[in-house]
């Protein structure tokens, strides 16, 4: 078993690009956008996973204790170059806002007077939140066919996102259920590859 | 307590980036009574400041802990800091992610997949319907989201710089008009 957890379909991906990657979008991760701009650059533009493969990390990287977006990084990383991928994806995600975020601390009481400063981040985090609808509904795609899984789509978003309930007790008793129906669920077609 | 602070702030951080259970949100409140009613490192005020400066800067909201750092010890704080908030948890993810696609194919990786794949979407959704809720904006915050995500229905490649540079334009000019 050579390189046994780095997928066999996986194209080659260098170091460096990776890295390049994840700095630039680290550098303009505002608001919470992330995961919407990683699935445009791995899966849409640069072809390194499929859909199922991002969505599927990505429902690891929110069960997961941490950030989503290092978990995400990591499980992309990992996908493409195995154990050097993690870790130069994990560092290009964070060594950009690494130095910012301590040269806006510097600066922070100057930074807040500038006119507009507020209200483009304002800007910016709205913005962000449309990327993250997009791409909800594109991990939607397949669930509306079942029925539990829209029921658990549904009672996820309203017990978090309306009724604002604690997100782990959410998690313990809906993923189970959720994966139970999958689990029963008769096969349509073959394993994705 | 350890009188080398950086030593006190991978005491602190490290156990909180595996209690970090759905984001970085969960390690607030801890972080928080650690930094400023145990160790005293910075008050509660600046407490604040330091969540504003994370939030309005790029990166995760959970790199106040390399401020807190930085404020502590300076550069060797901000990297210790930061190192003993995303090292365990990633470590953890990575090892998870490995065995997770040695299984794929397997009618439970399957399931699992599958059955995680709707919640997934329902956190993604609550996600951004929680931002707008804070955003201070009202109705203008949900038009804005809802075009951009019209515009990336329409044309998906559409690069994130161009979508979140005309989002601050857009905010500054109407801003700049409303007052």
């Amino acid at each position: 078993m050579q390189k046994d957890a780095v997928q066999k379909d996986a194209p080659s991906v260098s170091l460096l690009a990776l890295y390049k990657l994840f700095f630039g979008v680290g550098l303009f991760s505002f608001g919470g956008g992330l995961t919407a701009w990683f699935h445009r650059e791995v899966v849409l533009v640069r072809g390194w996973m499929t859909n199922d493969e991002f969505f599927s990390g990505y429902s690891l990287a929110q069960l997961l204790p941490g950030v989503n977006s290092t978990n995400m990084a990591v499980y992309i990383g990992q996908h493409v170059r195995g154990a050097a991928g993690s870790a130069v994806a994990l560092a290009g995600l964070l060594s950009g806002p690494f130095f910012i975020v301590i040269a806006a601390a510097v600066v922070y009481n100057r930074l807040v007077e500038l006119p507009g400063f507020t209200a483009a981040m304002s800007g910016i985090a709205t913005v962000a939140v449309g990327m993250i609808f997009r791409i909800g509904m594109a991990s939607m795609k397949g669930t509306v066919r079942h029925w539990p899984s829209m029921l658990a789509l549904i009672a996820t978003f309203v017990t978090v996102g309306l009724l604002q309930w604690p997100l782990l007790p959410v998690l313990l008793t809906l993923a189970p259920l959720s994966i139970a129906a999958a689990y029963l669920r008769p096969p349509e077609k073959a394993p994705h590859e | 307590m350890s009188d080398n602070p950086l030593i006190g702030l991978i005491i602190v951080i490290a156990p909180l980036s595996l209690v970090a259970l759905g984001g970085a949100s969960a390690i607030y409140a801890p972080l928080q009574h650690q930094a400023v009613d145990v160790y005293h490192w910075i008050s509660g005020r600046e407490y604040l400041e330091l969540f504003a400066i994370a939030r309005v800067t790029p990166g995760p909201g959970s790199m106040l802990t390399t401020i807190l750092g930085w404020r502590v010890a300076g550069l060797a704080g901000a990297l210790v800091a930061t190192l003993a908030l995303y090292i365990p948890s990633s470590a953890l993810c990575f090892v998870v992610a490995r065995v997770w696609n040695r299984y794929r194919g397997s009618r439970w990786h399957a399931a699992i997949e599958n059955g995680l794949r709707p919640i997934g979407a329902g956190l993604m959704i609550a996600g951004g319907v929680m931002i707008l809720r804070v955003e201070e904006s009202g109705p203008l915050a949900w038009v804005m989201a809802f075009a951009a995500c019209a515009l990336l229905i329409w044309r998906p490649l559409l690069h994130p710089m161009l979508l979140i540079g005309g989002g601050a334009v857009v905010f500054v000019a109407l801003r700049a008009l409303i007052g």
